[in-house]
């Protein structure tokens, strides 16, 4: 269609004024066309944040429209508001939605993730739930000189790189914190990964997950001509204008970034946390005053006001003049277009302004009517008496969609053709338990040629130790975790596991991603995302029920990019399907792409899990002595390919390669197994095995529990690395207490799950797993310090 | 049971007071009220608790502009009555800004926010806010917080040690004190006082998440214990 559009003879605007909203030529011609006359200046500027990236989803909507949107316990339908609901019986739902902050978190870490985190909150209390959970998922470049990921090439992060990306790093945590901590929400989980893929393109995903009684749930609905639009919240200044339209929706060079910092916003915790109290107390208590709540994230009063109004099948008439500004002498445009934080619109119904009013004084919350619902379908901007803008409802929300061609990238196949089966295997003999034992850093010793570690002693301490694997006590120590006193499980398990007070239930939510996978496989690595996120929600004994996910990706019009959007989407698409969890909100994330180097594709699944009983939760620690342990789904013995894309090849052979494969079907068996052990109490631990594979899996037991294992005589078969290292799917270690094999056996043959015993937990604390042999307190050491070592780490 | 009556202070920005009251309402059922920051009146309570949070956004200095709310001379005549006031976490920080405990909450040493269960020691457990707990017991209850590290000036911490006011500091699990067990640098490792009369507790730890055993842990329980036993005893200090 593009092709055929013929430009007008004169363009009344200029290439730099599109350039700045980033509309094309094209776009603005239909813009043209469908309003039948030139837009002018605040109407133009509303169509850019509208038709954004960002906003419109232009380049991903008709591929999202393949993802699975219904289920038995789903409340809203995907995009229809400000985020998902699902109904966990009892008379109460949970709501949730993972949203994107990458580009301001790239430019300004601290106040572009404290900002990502107060956007994703007020798209949950905006329908009166409360939030009682934050997850994140994160991505940076590599922290530390000897990481193995960085090409050797000259072109690699030198110095600087490292020192910016340790910046953004805790930049990102400590803005996380602040913001999270302030309102008084836990965070209780999320993932960290370093790649150089994301040097100076950080992913900075957060989630959000409340609870709200369901006959309570608020809509984000305009309805009701002559009911008013009371806006309410900060005053409106002139930061984050064209965040939506120009920072997450296009590419920018590394070089503007120090010219863009005044597009991010700058955050106010206190006054969220008021305004988060207001709207719930509105909500929970006063919903006949109102027809809708909405928040104002990307694109401000445009994008809050266009879709309440779109939802509501109604028209808007908005007095600029009316805003309460921070700055003087904004123009219209600038008001329409501010991204200032903490600021929700409130649609009141006509008699109830008063009562309203007095509910937000009452909380100390600034308030002002800026206009009225009308029932014309259109949008009036007025300044004063003078009109400034009138667009039609429709229009401005259609944004055009697009389909592209994508395009396999070749060098997949040189990725895929890595030949894994070539390379040295680990030697058992090589095994140096007693020296491992000594001062606990020997092992660790970097060789500078990865290719020459043979000892699987010193492979498992080095994974231990690598930032993508050590213990992200670092991260999660700065936030809040336990406040609202409902956390039951807290980060660093496989998920959160959160009690819903009033109730015998809880929910397992886990957020996860593997951009690594997703690169060298892009349908794999989507499916595996699902599937991962939902079997960690599995190892807690919860039923996964829906997710939320924020897709990233590079610069859609790049063949490429599209065709890893086409695949990876179609990847969560068949898992959500098989594991029966459909999407029910979420984010898509483009343009993540610096100096023409486009982050890996990487989907963040986050997964909420329902436990009936939260009493019978399962936990990842060796619980007893003498318990048995045993490994569900994919078995012991593993061919070299299950290597393909893992921290093994990467940390150890410094290789990124290999092709994967996942099996949805054996998947979901291992689930209903796992589910059936831990609800039959069978079950007294339980594991998922991913980054790391077994080894790192069964030391991550041994640590947390305090308590060793002896699986000294299990078979490993043929390829040591793959067996102790390999990150095969559809796996999970299981214990029982001894003598319940006979069940565990019945249940998984019933399931036609195969499982393999490989040992049993004991008081000794010693990890014994094939030649590895090695002490909890070395392991620990190299768990428990591997991040702060790596932050501070010169190059060797 | 006869049971209490707990006042539970609401400033703007509080957020631990739904978490006291989940604990002295639905775990040990007594009577716990939100009361807003502009109430005048807490004659009707038998004890006070300023609860955790960023009230005003820990903004100017934690707890600075909290002092100012006008619940604080109700606060104030509590104390003057001998009536037991329980100040956590950013409590603390307020009860130090209204000087009805000396010494000051300033940044942690290691300059982040700091979320974790810590093990504390009981130094002494004859106040109104101990008495179920041993002289020595080692309790564990998480902290959160970025302004936690117990500043005073050398005649005060002297007072502190002399009038036995320490009333916790944190340890090791079997009871070290040591540097490696500070989590926030306090002097002495202090992670709570009590006023002169010992009707003021202030401690930074969080009691009221450690009310049951599916949160974590029960040991913040006894400090509820204590009050209650106190004050149904209607002794005065």
């Amino acid at each position: 269609m593009q092709a055929e559009t013929q430009y007008p003879e004169s363009m009344p605007v200029t290439q730099d004024v599109l350039n700045t909203i980033a509309i094309s030529r094209d776009e603005y011609a239909l813009i043209v066309e469908r309003l039948g006359r030139e837009p002018n200046e605040v109407e133009l500027g509303m169509f850019g944040a509208l038709w954004s990236e960002h906003c419109g989803y232009k380049n991903s909507k008709a591929l999202l429209r393949q993802l699975p949107a219904e289920g038995p316990y789903v409340l809203t339908r995907r995009g229809t508001e400000n985020a998902g609901a699902i109904d966990i019986g009892d008379g109460v739902c949970v709501v949730l939605k993972i949203e994107s902050h990458n580009h301001p978190s790239a430019i300004e870490p601290y106040q572009g993730a404290a900002t990502g985190v107060g956007g994703i909150v007020r798209d949950i209390f905006a329908m009166g739930a409360r939030p009682i959970a934050i997850l994140d998922s994160l991505r940076f470049g590599p922290i530390t000189p000897n990481d193995t990921s960085i090409p050797s090439a000259d072109s690699g992060p030198g110095p600087e790189a490292i020192a910016r990306n340790r910046y953004l790093f805790d930049g990102v945590v400590a803005g996380i914190a602040w913001y999270g901590n302030c309102l008084g929400i836990p965070t209780v989980g999320g993932e960290v990964f370093f790649e150089s893929a994301y040097s100076a393109n950080p992913l900075v995903n957060a989630m959000c997950v409340g609870i709200a009684p369901i006959d309570r749930l608020a809509s984000a609905k305009a309805e009701g001509p002559g009911n008013l639009l009371m806006l309410v919240g900060a005053d409106t200044g002139r930061d984050g204008i064209h965040g939506a339209s120009g920072l997450a929706s296009r590419t920018d060079p590394h070089a503007r970034f120090e010219e863009l910092r005044p597009a991010v916003q700058v955050g106010n915790p206190f006054l969220e946390k008021m305004l988060m109290e207001a709207c719930l107390d509105l909500a929970h208590h006063h919903s006949d005053w109102i027809t809708g709540i909405q928040d104002l994230g990307a694109a401000g009063l445009t994008a809050s006001s266009a879709e309440s109004a779109a939802r509501g099948g109604t028209g808007l008439v908005i007095d600029v003049a009316k805003v309460p500004r921070r700055e003087e002498s904004m123009t219209p445009y600038e008001v329409m277009l501010s991204e200032s934080q903490e600021r929700m619109l409130i649609i009141v119904r006509k008699g109830h302004a008063d009562d309203v009013a007095c509910l937000f004084e009452r909380w100390e919350v600034p308030w002002t009517i800026i206009g009225h619902v009308s029932d014309d379908r259109l949008i009036h901007i007025m300044d004063g008496a003078g009109e400034v803008a009138t667009l039609p409802v429709d229009t401005l929300v259609e944004a055009p969609e697009y389909t592209r061609e994508g395009v396999r990238p070749p060098e997949l196949d040189e990725l895929e053709a890595l030949d894994i089966m070539s390379l040295p295997d680990l030697e058992a003999s090589a095994s140096s338990a007693p020296a491992a034992d000594g001062d606990g850093s020997s092992p660790l010793a970097r060789t500078g040629e990865g290719t020459a570690v043979r000892d699987p002693n010193a492979a498992l301490l080095r994974l231990l130790a690598s930032p993508n694997i050590a213990s992200k006590r670092w991260v999660y120590r700065q936030y809040d975790q336990s406040v609202l006193a409902n956390t039951v499980v807290a980060a660093g398990a496989d998920a959160a596991v959160m009690r819903i007070k009033g109730t015998p239930k809880a929910i397992a939510i886990s957020v996860d991603g593997n951009g690594s996978y997703a690169q060298l496989s892009p349908y794999a690595g989507g499916a595996m995302a699902v599937a991962e996120a939902a079997r960690n929600v599995v190892c807690t004994g919860a039923q996964p029920v829906a997710v939320t996910d924020c897709l990233n990706f590079g610069n859609p019009e790049r063949p490429e990019v599209y065709y890893q959007m086409q695949e990876v989407i179609r990847g969560i698409s068949d898992a959500c399907s098989e594991l029966a969890t459909p999407v029910i909100s979420g984010n898509v994330s483009l343009y993540n792409e610096t100096d023409d180097r486009s982050i890996y594709p990487t989907p963040v699944i986050g997964m909420l899990g329902i436990l009936d009983d939260v009493t019978r939760h399962c936990g990842m620690a060796f619980a007893n002595d003498a318990d048995e342990v045993f490994v569900l789904g994919a078995m012991l013995e593993q061919p070299a390919a299950s290597l393909a894309g893992s921290e093994y090849l990467k940390e150890i052979r410094g290789l990124i390669g290999g092709r994967l494969t996942m099996d949805l079907g054996l998947e979901a068996r291992l689930h209903r197994a796992v589910l059936a052990l831990i609800r039959q109490r069978i079950a007294t631990a339980a594991h998922d095995c991913s980054n790391g594979g077994l080894a790192v899996a069964l030391a991550e037991m041994c640590l947390a529990g305090g308590k060793g294992l002896d699986a000294s005589g299990a078979d490993l078969g043929l390829r040591l690395d793959a067996a102790l290292f390999g990150e095969a799917q559809s796996r999970v270690i299981l214990t029982t207490r001894p003598g319940e094999r006979g069940a565990l056996d019945q249940i998984a043959r019933a399931g036609g799950i195969p499982y393999a015993r490989i040992g049993r937990v004991t008081a000794e604390r010693r990890l014994r797993l094939g030649p590895i042999d090695l002490s909890l307190d070395v392991m620990r050491d190299s768990y428990e310090s591997g991040l702060e070592r790596a932050l501070i780490d010169k190059p060797v | 049971m006869e049971s209490m009556r707990f006042a539970v202070l609401v400033f703007p920005g509080t957020w631990s007071d739904r978490d006291c009251q989940w604990a002295l309402s639905k775990v040990m059922g007594h009577q716990a009220d939100l009361v807003w920051h502009r109430e005048g009146d807490l004659s009707s309570y038998d004890c006070v608790v300023l609860p955790g949070g960023f009230s005003y956004g820990d903004y100017l200095r934690t707890g600075a502009i909290a002092r100012f709310s006008p619940v604080m001379a109700a606060v104030s005549r509590h104390v003057e009555e001998g009536k037991p006031v329980f100040g956590i976490c950013n409590g603390f920080q307020i009860l130090c800004e209204a000087h009805h405990l000396p010494g000051a909450l300033v940044r942690n040493d290691s300059l982040q926010y700091r979320c974790e269960w810590v093990h504390l020691r009981v130094e002494n457990a004859e106040t109104p806010f101990t008495t179920p707990c041993e002289p020595g017991q080692v309790l564990t209850m998480p902290i959160s917080h970025g302004e936690g590290r117990y500043v005073a000036d050398d005649a005060t911490l002297a007072k502190l040690e002399s009038g036995n006011r320490i009333v916790f500091r944190y340890c090791t699990p079997t009871g070290q004190v040591t540097s490696a067990a500070n989590p926030n640098g306090s002097e002495r490792n202090i992670a709570g006082i009590v006023n002169e009369r010992g009707n003021v507790l202030g401690m930074m730890p969080h009691p009221e998440r450690a009310c049951e055993a599916l949160m974590g842990g029960e040991d913040g329980l006894l400090l509820w214990q204590s009050v209650v036993e106190w004050a149904r005893q209607g002794v005065g200090v």
